[in-house]
């Protein structure tokens, strides 16, 4: 059972992450706050309920595995990380510098934790297969994680890679698809629609959940019912909010690619810490 | 003439994957519908738990290579040349080449000789696209026994790695003694007026050229690089300062190949007069093999004959 404690504590968590998604793409004045916004309580919960990890072992061979194939979503997986232990939360404001190993896109020989180096899309599913493969191999039971974008779907890699996925019956893996409805040139339903996705991947064999990406207890359900289905992949599509969280972000195409600017960056802060005061007011 | 043996290099693959796949419990091996094609059939059948045929899918094919590698496995990962280069080079330039993850690709049907399949078959611009990536090592083959020990050294180092292979059966130039290095050329024969570099089917066509040469009285020196990158350029350039004059000779365009990293390396360490021979700048067509390898003039009378056409006009 998941008690209220356990979900007031993910909240807080989120609100921290969503906080550095915007110190973090305000000061380097350039990422992709929208999507990782989005993604933002997903994350959360794998990070700080679902996944076994050492961060002091990055590379501790019973971990599960967390692919960000929708690799613009640095920001988010940056603060999951320096939030979970991995490397100092200090180095977070560097972000996209020079002088930082955190770049633009997840770079997995540069930062602890990340797992494979992304950024041009639809490559993750894939890499997911190989290591679930490898995880089946040596018998061990740990999971792998893939998080995908809506856009992402447009990629045709994704489909060979689903395909995979069932044929082999991979069932060790779970996929979540952010389904924010946006993407950079506008709604994903008119650049190039990607609906029905859920009748998509379960006419590629998958198991199929389909929540609200923003409410936790549904969010944990779906992660452990895809950890209870044996003999084919499970994919939770996970329907959010691009900029979720942030008002005026909430919705917006435009903050898919574009930072908040200082002042922006000051008023999202404001709002996102008066969100942490009305949960910490708040009586369980 | 005398006659050759000519063995199937796909054969030596076949075998040398089978005898590695004993010897490593965490080699696995991935094909994309061509594993009767490439041979790597012969290691399903002896391992089927690790072998992953992934479908006509080359884009997944090397993703998964690189997530296999991820999870601790030694993947190679096989099918045509065109396709494992082409189809999936940006797979490989983000999942391999930047993520460095241990995989080996190893493709087959590599260049003009794939024969009657024609252009869209004919792999010329792999090793110029492969080479390009930062943490690749290109590595080509030149007869069957080459193929062994050149899958063997390129799947014991740690790293990336594309070995082109052929579908052609190539003539035999070494034995069961071979010894191949990465990053080390191999000279065949001392001569002193030419160096001629070869890779691949044009090593043996160099050295039957280099025996008519003999006959008419030129000398020249023969020299297999079988690994592209890392180039063995000091082997070279010491060859170069002898003869002062360097030949190459691909089954791939002149373009970006073998001859461009030659140039590259002698243009800049000790400048010589230099012919790149092999495709020109065009796609291939259908026809057999070697009739196509006489076409191009990349058999061992039309390499002789530029060779020729090299001494006179420098």
């Amino acid at each position: 059972m998941v008690s209220e404690e356990d979900i007031k504590k993910l909240k807080k968590i989120s609100l921290k992450l969503r906080k550095h998604i915007i110190r973090m793409t305000g000061l380097a004045k350039s990422g992709h706050p929208g999507g990782s916004l989005s993604a933002a309580d997903i994350v959360t919960v794998l990070f700080f309920k679902v996944m076994r990890y050492r961060p002091e072992e990055p590379k501790w061979n019973d971990r599960d595995f967390f692919i960000l194939s929708k690799g613009h979503a640095t920001p988010l997986l940056y603060a999951a990380l320096a939030e979970a232990g991995f490397f100092p939360k200090e180095e977070l404001p560097h972000f996209r510098n020079l002088s930082s190993h955190l770049q633009g896109h997840p770079d997995r020989l540069m930062t602890p934790g990340v797992e494979m180096s992304t950024g041009s899309l639809g490559q993750g599913l894939s890499v997911a297969n190989g290591v679930a493969f490898s995880r089946k191999l040596d018998k061990k039971s740990s999971r792998v994680y893939v998080l995908m974008g809506d856009g992402e779907l447009q990629e045709g890699q994704v489909w060979e890679a689903a395909m995979t996925s069932a044929h082999y019956k991979i069932d060790n893996l779970t996929g979540i698809v952010d389904f924010n409805g946006l993407q950079i040139d506008g709604p994903v339903s008119r650049v190039k629609g990607v609906e029905p996705v859920a009748e998509k991947w379960r006419a590629f064999g998958w198991l199929v959940k389909e929540i609200d990406g923003h409410e936790f207890r549904q969010i944990i359900e779906a992660f452990n019912w895809a950890e209870n289905n044996k003999g084919k992949p499970s994919m939770i599509v996970a329907h959010t909010l691009k900029g979720k969280g942030v008002s005026f972000m909430e919705g917006k195409v435009k903050f898919h690619g574009v930072p908040p600017t200082e002042e922006e960056m000051e008023k999202a802060l404001k709002e996102l810490e008066k969100k942490e005061k009305e949960l910490e007011d708040e009586r369980i | 003439m005398k006659e050759f043996e000519y063995k199937n290099l796909r054969n030596a693959y076949g075998e040398i994957l089978v005898e590695l796949g004993k010897k490593y419990s965490d080699m696995v091996v991935l094909d994309a519908d061509l594993a009767s094609s490439t041979k790597t059939a012969r290691f399903a059948e002896k391992f089927p738990d690790r072998f992953f045929n992934m479908g006509v899918s080359e884009q997944d094919l090397m993703s998964t290579a690189a997530g296999l590698a991820i999870g601790g496995k030694r993947p190679i990962a096989s099918t045509f040349a065109i396709f494992a280069t082409g189809r999936a080079w940006e797979q490989i330039r983000q999942s391999i080449a930047y993520a460095k993850t241990n995989v080996k690709i190893v493709a087959t049907h590599g260049g003009i000789t794939v024969g009657e399949d024609g252009a869209t078959h004919q792999m010329l611009e792999d090793f110029a696209i492969m080479r390009v990536l930062p943490n690749m090592k290109v590595i080509c083959p030149a007869d069957y026994y080459e193929v062994k020990e050149v899958v063997k050294k390129a799947f014991e180092a740690e790293g990336p790695a594309y070995i082109r292979l052929s579908r052609a059966k190539f003539p035999v130039i070494f034995d069961e003694s071979h010894k191949f290095e990465i990053g080390k050329a191999q000279i065949l024969r001392e001569g002193k007026e030419l160096t001629a570099v070869g890779v691949g089917i044009t090593v043996h066509a160099l050295l039957l050229a280099a025996e008519e040469l003999w006959k008419q009285g030129i000398s020249i020196e023969v020299i297999n690089s079988p690994s592209i990158k890392p180039l063995d350029g000091k082997t070279i350039e010491k060859s170069a300062r002898k003869t002062g004059k360097v030949f190459t000779a691909e089954e791939h365009s002149v373009l970006g190949g073998l001859g461009s990293t030659i140039s590259e390396y002698l243009s800049q360490n000790y400048p010589v007069k230099m012919k790149i021979y092999g495709i020109q700048d065009t796609f291939g067509r259908s026809g057999k093999a070697m009739e196509l390898l006489s076409f191009y003039g990349l058999d061992y009378k039309g390499i002789k004959e530029a060779i020729l056409k090299f001494l006179k006009d420098s």
